[in-house]
């Protein structure tokens, strides 16, 4: 379980990200955090695993309270937090295995990790994460060789090789299509089901978070403006959180959208069997 | 549509001036300029004598450069040789091995900041002296000979890697480094999986530029007395064996050249 208290971060340029920011996400929910950009979204997930120092407030995850720990407890604490990035952050000229090898690197000694020799059960780990998200046939091939939804599913299997105990996930579809994108969120929402993860997903697709999370924190200037399930988000609340817009218009396009793909699939299903 | 419906759009357009807006200054210092130029030249003296005299020398030059003579010193030549490329492969590889370290340290992204002060330190006291300054010191120090030679090319090899290695690491993709971070991974494994890949290529890149660097500066601190091919040139200078330099200077060209084409081949090769 995570629990965030009074969190809030001033920059030192003076620009105040968030202002007494308090939730908790118990174990096994998927929680879509949404706001117009400089909302304070990706500095909120990043104050989790302190890539961000926090000013005040505290983190508690299992009741280990993250803020105070020094660097040698919060290298292992990290370990407990897998994170998935916007634009993948993997690294480009490595391998896939290397990529999601790497999310072992605060459980081995340097040496193992520099001579690329991992313990047994980690690649084991790292093979059956891969073929979990359908790229077992890709171990080998440099991460810049993939498409962007295959780069974010070598993304989602180095996060998973850590053993995580709860997942950030920083805008995982900012930079995919459509299509792509419903599919790395229901991955994503199936994992965190399969192992009874916690999650916060950043993500400014409306629709997107409505569809797959179990519950929406709404930020605006740094503040929680709404918290609650996605049937709760009604347009008065998004006006609360973004502003004026035409949200039952962009509602339906997406439903639009899911329609078509729902049909293709059918279609995919029939022609399956058929064959 | 461009037709005559629309007729009051200028056709010519001029990119106004970045610089100097206002027109007076422009002209003025433009002209400024020349003037200073014309008073510069005026006052370069020149000694018409000694320019003929040393035309003719010139002249004898050319001619022995355009018959080379291989074989008389070939001794000389291929011992300064030999010495020459060992002392560029030598502090190369020297020079490299303690810039990478240095390099890592001048980074400000990843350094704190009082090593970064210490490595920027010792970059910019490595980059103020040029080699000949260094090889003069150096020889002073070890006597003549392949070892100060050795030492001085290390020295300037360490500003030149570690110094564009520090800004390659900074110019770095961070959300990589980054991603590394936050899987707990400690700060020499950051540099080995977030940075490490990232920058390998253009070091290599530049380790090979540096290897050609070193042999040339290699014929060039010979002159003061740190061995190699240029001590060669140096004395067949002072002979008058023109024939005999002309020779070596073809061969400092055939390898500079060589190993110009053969590391363009090689950094394609490692991106």
């Amino acid at each position: 379980m995570l629990s965030v208290e009074k969190l809030t971060k001033v920059y030192r340029t003076g620009d105040k990200a968030l202002t007494d920011v308090s939730f908790e996400v118990p174990k096994g929910q998927v929680v879509g955090l949404i706001g117009p950009s400089g909302a304070g979204k990706s500095t909120l997930i990043r104050c989790v695993n302190r890539l961000v120092e926090p000013t005040e407030g505290t983190v508690r995850l299992n009741d280990l309270d993250v803020t105070r720990l020094r660097s040698g407890e919060l290298r292992r604490a990290r370990r407990r937090i897998g994170m998935i990035f916007q634009e993948y952050a993997l690294v480009e000229r490595l391998t896939v295995m290397e990529n999601v090898l790497s999310g072992r690197l605060g459980y081995v000694p340097f040496w193992r990790s520099f001579t690329r020799r991992f313990p047994g059960e980690d690649i084991a780990k790292a093979f059956r994460l891969l073929d979990r998200v359908g790229l077992s046939a890709h171990a080998d091939k440099r991460a810049d060789a993939l498409s962007g939804g295959q780069r974010q599913r070598v993304g989602i299997a180095r996060a998973l090789e850590q053993d995580p105990e709860l997942l950030l996930i920083d805008e995982p579809t900012a930079s995919l299509d459509p299509k792509t994108s419903r599919q790395i969120m229901r991955l994503i929402v199936e994992i965190c089901r399969e192992r009874g993860l916690p999650a916060i997903i950043n993500i400014h697709d409306v629709v997107l978070a409505q569809q797959f999370a179990d519950r929406i924190i709404g930020l605006q200037a740094g503040r929680v403006v709404f918290d609650g399930g996605p049937a709760m988000l009604t347009e008065e609340a998004l006006t609360r959180i973004y502003g004026e817009e035409d949200w039952t218009a962009m509602q339906q396009s997406a439903a639009e959208d899911e329609a078509a793909e729902a049909e293709e699939r059918a279609e995919a299903k029939k022609m399956m069997r058929a064959l | 549509m461009s037709d005559a419906a629309s007729p009051a759009y200028p056709t010519r357009w001029k990119r106004p001036p970045q610089m100097v807006t206002s027109r007076f200054w422009r002209h003025a210092l433009t002209i400024g300029a020349l003037v200073y130029l014309v008073l510069a030249i005026g006052t370069v003296e020149v000694n018409w004598q000694r320019v003929m005299v040393g035309l003719e020398r010139g002249q004898r030059f050319v001619a022995g450069f355009l018959q080379p003579d291989f074989t008389s010193r070939w001794r000389d030549i291929s011992t300064g040789l030999i010495e020459s490329l060992t002392m560029t492969l030598t502090s190369t590889v020297v020079g490299v091995l303690i810039s990478v370290p240095i390099g890592i340290g001048a980074a400000r992204n990843i350094a704190p900041a009082w090593l970064y002060m210490i490595c920027r330190g010792i970059i910019a006291v490595s980059r103020a002296l040029q080699e000949i300054i260094i090889a003069i010191f150096f020889v002073a120090l070890f006597g003549f000979g392949a070892f100060a030679g050795f030492l001085t090319l290390s020295f300037a090899t360490i500003g030149f890697i570690a110094k564009l290695l520090a800004e390659d690491i900074e110019d770095i993709d961070e959300a990589q480094a980054e991603a590394i971070r936050a899987t707990g991974a400690s700060w020499v494994q950051v540099i080995n999986y977030g940075i490490q890949p990232q920058v390998m290529p253009r070091l290599i890149g530049l380790s090979l530029y540096r290897l050609d660097i070193n042999f040339r500066e290699s014929a060039v601190i010979g002159i003061v007395g740190a061995g190699g091919i240029g001590a060669t040139l140096n004395t067949s200078l002072s002979r008058y064996e023109y024939d005999s330099a002309g020779a070596i200077l073809i061969i400092i060209i055939a390898i500079v050249m060589l190993s110009e084409y053969s590391s363009g081949y090689l950094r394609r090769w490692v991106q």
